[in-house]
């Protein structure tokens, strides 16, 4: 499968997007060259607002214009987006449900070099847990461009939770994307394998093989974390015998336990989680060895599948 | 007085440690080699002249402290450490490496390393916290923190300013690395944050002014900020990111850049390597 960059893409339809609604403006916090916000300010300078490494101003500064009418987009790592601004993104903005739109770049382990500080394990749980709060996670380039569009055309605060490097490519241009509507990438009957970012890839690897051992998978791209209704899991979940969920994020409060919330009362269908064990980050000299470190592997999926088929 | 040969010791020293962190870049991956090289001769200052611990009792009670609250310099103070005898050089050889001991910012796992920085803004705060415990204490033990010139757009920075002033740490002592240069560009440009020196005199701090790269200016400061009573001391220091290679400085590519063969073998060149062979 081909690969492309998320920040890229989402960079350029910021800047797409920022031609047609001049209510667009940009907030950044010294990693422009990063997330790829550095596009919209080549653009339209004056509607992008270096903010300094501040981003608890920044958020608070976004909180502001949105209450006379601007869409503002803020930027920065997603551990100190949803980190370090989380107070003003949760007085400030999602208290009141504020047109604000934070993305957490360098998501999960993708800035594998910087380690432990620079690695965010908690950011979904963390963005879910406020109420009013719209959470998304990009499989892709292509899905990136369709989100950052449904950003700017819901009315309310989106965290978007970005990779740093280069993913598959597995959404068609041509579908639609819908904020809260999960999407089927490989249609399966004994497992829903319900997974997001980096690892849906990996999940229609192990749907592949395992289907060689007369296992049938469905995978699910949860690219909307939240909202996501009880009946949305649910309809996606028919006729499977047991749920396994996978996700660059800790199992505590992520997609994981979303799954499992809305499934709280389907006794009989075991549910795995393949995640990070609540444990930090670490260093490491390539994505794909820390992805392996803690188990979000194509394997690891597999096992899970096995082990709710089990039950 | 230091005596000129003494100085001059520092100086080498100083190259030894940028020339340290260059080797641990190597060529192909990225590293925060403008950031390392800017603060180097602050580094070895407080390492080889100041501070009192001892590397062989790193958690001894009574030791100074030396906090890198721009943590992505963390090679610098690596370099540091391993050359002081916390851990074996060896180390080095392993920054980043899954598994290894040197993370990509400071990390208490390390011998010598004393809070987990890395996220921008958070070592004032905590060389505040320590300061005051060793006061509590009654010790004589002092805390030193270096902060980038970019780092000081975080509000927290001057939270711990006037908590610094408000209780009268004498036993603190910060540093700017005043580079210049943020992670995307010239501070002027991109944020500008000037004047620092008004800022913290007004904050209730003793003010030092130099040149970051004059060591003994840098050692004058160390002194004299020793003999102010009543009050924190921050010593800002003009320098040059990348200082020591020449292609690395004042270019922001080299915030967190990466080498190919022919600049890593000129940064070692330039910071001279003795090679070895023929
Ligand atoms: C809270 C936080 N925000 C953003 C970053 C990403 N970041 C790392 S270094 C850097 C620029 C730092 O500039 P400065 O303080 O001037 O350091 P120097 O130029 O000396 O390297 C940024 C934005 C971070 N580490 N922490």
């Amino acid at each position: 499968m081909k690969k492309e960059s998320l920040r890229l893409a989402y960079g350029q339809a910021l800047v797409e997007l920022g031609r047609e609604d001049e209510r667009i403006v940009v907030l950044e916090a010294d990693l422009g060259k990063s997330t790829m916000s550095i596009l919209f300010q080549e653009e339209y300078p004056d509607r992008y607002f270096e903010m300094g490494i501040a981003e608890a101003n920044m958020a608070g500064t976004a909180a502001g214009l949105s209450l006379v009418g601007k869409i503002p987009f803020i930027h920065s790592f997603a551990v100190f987006a949803s980190g370090r601004a989380y107070d003003q993104i949760r007085q400030s903005i999602a208290l009141v449900g504020l047109n604000v739109k934070i993305c957490g770049s360098s998501a999960g382990l993708s800035d594998f070099g910087d380690g432990a500080t620079h690695q965010s394990i908690e950011d979904m749980a963390l963005m879910r847990a406020n109420p009013n709060m719209t959470v998304l996670v990009p499989v892709d380039a292509v899905e990136t461009r369709k989100m950052v569009k449904a950003m700017v055309d819901w009315d309310g605060p989106v965290y978007i939770r970005i990779n740093r490097n280069d993913l598959p490519v597995i959404t068609d241009p041509d579908s639609d994307f819908e904020i809260g509507k999960l999407q089927v990438v490989r249609d399966g009957s004994d497992v829903a394998v319900f997974a997001n970012g980096v690892m849906v890839s990996m999940a229609l690897e192990a749907a592949e093989e395992l289907a060689k051992d007369g296992i049938s998978v469905k995978v699910i791209n949860a690219s909307t974390v939240k909202p996501l209704t009880d009946e949305e899991v649910l309809a996606h979940v028919e006729g499977c015998r047991g749920v396994v969920t996978a996700e660059e994020h800790s199992i505590i409060g992520g997609l994981g336990s979303a799954v499992a919330s809305a499934l709280r009362r389907k006794r009989d269908l075991p549910i795995e989680f393949v995640g990070v064990r609540d444990s930090f980050g670490t260093s490491a000299l390539s994505y794909e060895e820390l992805l392996n470190h803690y188990g979000l592997t194509a394997d690891a999926i597999k096992d899970a599948v096995k082990v709710v088929l089990e039950g | 007085m230091i005596s000129d040969e003494r100085i001059k010791q520092l100086e080498d020293k100083a190259r030894q440690l940028r020339l340290s962190v260059v080797e641990m870049i190597g060529v192909g991956p990225v590293g925060h080699l403008g950031g390392s090289c800017s603060c180097a001769d602050i580094v070895t200052a407080l390492y080889y002249y100041r501070m009192n611990f001892d590397p062989k009792d790193p958690r001894k009670p009574d030791r100074d402290r030396f906090l890198l609250s721009k943590g992505h310099a963390a090679l610098v103070q690596y370099a540091a450490l391993a050359d002081l005898g916390f851990f074996p050089k060896e180390e080095l050889r392993r920054v980043k490496v899954l598994g290894g001991m040197l993370q990509g910012h400071p990390d208490m796992n390390t011998p010598g390393i004393e809070a987990n920085t890395g996220s921008l803004g958070q070592g004032l705060s905590i060389a505040n916290g320590m300061a005051l415990g060793l006061r509590l204490d009654g010790l004589t033990s002092k805390v030193f923190v270096v902060l980038g010139d970019g780092e000081l757009a975080e509000g927290q920075v001057w939270e711990a300013a006037m908590a610094s002033a408000n209780f009268k740490l004498d036993n603190l002592l910060a540093f700017v690395d005043q580079n210049a240069l943020q992670a995307t560009g010239p501070i002027v440009e991109r944020f500008d944050l000037n004047p620092i020196a008004p800022k913290w005199a007004a904050f209730g701090w003793h003010v030092i002014e130099i040149d970051g790269h004059n060591m003994r200016e840098i050692v004058a400061a160390i002194d004299e900020a020793d003999t102010v009573k009543g009050r924190p001391t921050v010593i800002i220091a003009k320098t040059v990111k990348g200082k020591g290679v020449s292609f690395a400085e004042n270019n922001p590519a080299f915030h967190n850049g990466a080498m190919t063969a022919e600049q890593y073998e000129q940064a070692r060149r330039e910071l001279g390597a003795v090679e070895e062979g023929c």
